[in-house]
């Protein structure tokens, strides 16, 4: 009888204590395609579904992680925190929000900024959050990366920023406008100074980061279907009430028209942002 | 290997030449006599038709389809090293021009070409090799980076012109070869330029105005093709032959004309029946012809472009 084969023929937990797993909250992660990785499994293979290529969205902990040698860095303007300039209140306080945010992901505002090895050699690189309200940019986001920008200038070091953002912050309003002008000043520079700059777009880089540093670089580049535009997808659709094509505006929809240089999957980015910059800067290629 | 039409007379050779081995290997019959015959037949008729190919031979030994095209250079040139750049920043990546940063030894070197298609796939996915406004300005771009930082630029020419299209024109075809022709006459690198198959007029010099301008030995350049100029001064398609020898658009002729600077030779037969060794002698060119011109300041460099440039033109007065 085929029930047998469920039945317990003995009594008891046989598993030995020490080959008990626990699974506690979050050790699973379930792609869009509904596909399911362990977090351990995700963390080895760079963040990226194994089943499927899905390239879960991370923040700057683990770009450092993979990008600098030994996870070993220096953070550059670490304790630069917003203020409340306009005393902004929407459904709740902004400086309410900031605080909620701060707590809520250990961060002190949505882009960190390190200098450090990655394959032997400098590298400035500037890592926005989304997680801190949706990656926005507001004064302390252009500050910070204006900072690492001069930072790599006088250090004569690459600087890589990897941009990951819902675009400029509405609580700062027009101040957090003019950080495009002012990133875009100091990218300026930066280029005068012929020091190489790479923009990684991830999912998603979109309104304000778009209109200036994220589409700046001597390259830009991305990870495989990131979500890069200026207005967002359903503001588009909304507008022009039309229906958008397919895979409107992926990375590789955005490569196709012409304004990335690569995708590269995640494992390989290092290695590709090292190449270019060693091709660049007619260095012999490190492996 | 496909054959073309004045090459016949060897593929019957080669052809005999199988028989013959073919019966000595099934028979007792000793063929080593006949097939040592045929082989010095087949290697002085090769050496005929090669050393004696009118102007349309090479124009279509230029387009044969077993010759090799800009990306086979580059990854045969670069190995590993290569990293190919993609896009011009406004409405494209056009596939027909293609490009990105490469080593030669320790050196680096921005490479540009025109890519043609290998089956008719990929015939129509690179447009034939006919690159759009796009892709000049995607050249441009990649120029620019690459003087931006001080590394020399490559280009490989291979084109039947540059695309006559609606949107093309639209988008301003002129203004973008336009553009590439004066700001590569002043560009602060070494500019580096081989013809490797066919040079069609404007879209070849849309990434082919450099400081030394190579053409391989079976390769054509000129303001028109054969056949365009043949439908319009003759009116006919059928004057190819004779507007392929008007035109003075081999190697040889474009050299006594002083409108390029050398002649790179070929294996016996084309670059295409001994690719490794035409990979090799281009590569060999480039290192050589760098080693030369790195020895000049930006403003010495741009200064003889520009000359060499100024004294183009033949008149009286």
């Amino acid at each position: 009888m085929s029930s047998a084969w469920f039945k317990r023929k003995e009594k008891g937990i046989q598993t030995a204590t020490e080959e008990k797993k626990d699974t506690p909250r979050g050790l699973w992660y379930k792609t869009p395609t509904g596909k399911i990785v362990e977090s351990e499994e995700l963390a080895q293979n760079f963040y990226v579904s194994p089943e499927d290529d899905y390239h879960v969205r991370i923040g700057s902990k683990e770009y450092f992680e993979i990008l600098f040698d030994d996870n070993k860095f220096k953070e550059l303007d670490e304790k630069l925190t917003a203020k409340d300039p306009l005393r902004f209140v929407d459904s709740k306080k902004y400086s309410d929000r900031l605080k909620a945010a701060q707590k809520k992901t250990g961060l002190k505002d949505a882009v960190r900024t390190a200098i450090g090895k990655s394959m032997g050699k400098d590298l400035v690189v500037a890592c926005m959050d989304f997680s801190f309200i949706g990656g926005s940019m507001g004064s302390v986001v252009g500050e910070k990366i204006a900072r690492a920008i001069d930072h790599a200038k006088k250090k004569k070091v690459p600087f890589v920023m990897i941009s990951k953002s819902g675009g400029a912050r509405m609580m700062e309003a027009a101040l957090s406008l003019m950080q495009l002008a002012k990133t875009s000043a100091k990218l300026a520079q930066l280029a005068e100074a012929k020091v190489p700059y790479i923009s990684l777009c991830t999912d998603p880089t979109t309104g304000g980061t778009t209109a200036s540093y994220a589409m700046l670089g001597d390259i830009n580049i991305s990870e495989p279907g990131a979500l890069i535009g200026f207005a967002g997808p359903r503001v588009v659709k909304d507008t022009t009430g039309q229906e958008l094509p397919e895979g409107f505006q992926t990375a590789e929809f955005v490569k196709e028209h012409g304004f990335l240089d690569f995708i590269s999957h995640r494992k390989d980015l290092k290695k590709k942002i090292n190449l270019y910059i060693d091709l660049i800067t007619n260095q012999p290629v490190r492996n | 290997m496909e054959y073309l039409d004045f090459e016949l007379p060897i593929k019957e050779l080669e052809q005999q030449l199988e028989k013959c081995m073919v019966i000595g290997e099934e028979s007792d019959v000793d063929v080593t006599e006949t097939c040592q015959q045929i082989e010095k037949k087949l290697a002085e008729t090769r050496k005929d038709i090669y050393k004696n190919l009118n102007a349309w031979q090479r124009v279509q030994l230029s387009r044969h389809p077993n010759r090799p095209y800009t990306m086979d250079y580059i990854t045969a040139i670069c190995g590993d090293t290569f990293l190919e750049l993609h896009g011009d920043r406004n409405v494209k990546d056009d596939k027909a021009m293609v490009g990105g940063l490469g080593k030669i030894g320790d050196q680096s070197y921005m490479f540009i070409g025109q890519q043609k298609g290998y089956n008719t796939k990929t015939r129509q996915y690179r447009n034939f090799g006919m690159a759009n406004p796009e892709g000049y300005r995607k050249a441009l771009r990649l120029m620019k980076s690459a003087e931006k930082f001080g590394v020399p630029v490559v280009c490989f020419i291979d084109t039947p012109g540059a695309y006559p299209g609606i949107e093309a024109e639209e988008r301003g075809q002129g203004e973008a070869i336009a553009r590439n022709i004066l700001e590569m006459t002043r560009l602060k690198v070494p500019i580096i330029v081989v013809i490797i198959g066919e040079g069609a007029s404007g879209g070849a010099l849309g990434i082919g105005v450099g400081d030394k301008v190579l053409m391989l030995e079976n390769t054509w350049y000129s303001v028109i093709s054969p056949e365009s100029c043949s439908s319009i001064l003759w009116r006919s398609w059928e004057y190819k032959e004779q507007a392929a020898e008007a035109l003075k658009l081999t190697a040889g002729d474009m050299k006594k004309l002083k409108l390029i600077d050398e002649i790179v030779r070929e294996p016996l037969g084309g670059a295409h029946s001994n690719r490794e060794k035409t990979f090799e002698t281009v590569k060999q060119k480039i290192a050589t012809h760098f080693e030369e011109l790195k020895k000049l300041s930006p403003k010495d460099l741009v200064k003889t472009r520009m000359d060499k440039y100024a004294t183009m033109g033949v008149f009286n007065g």
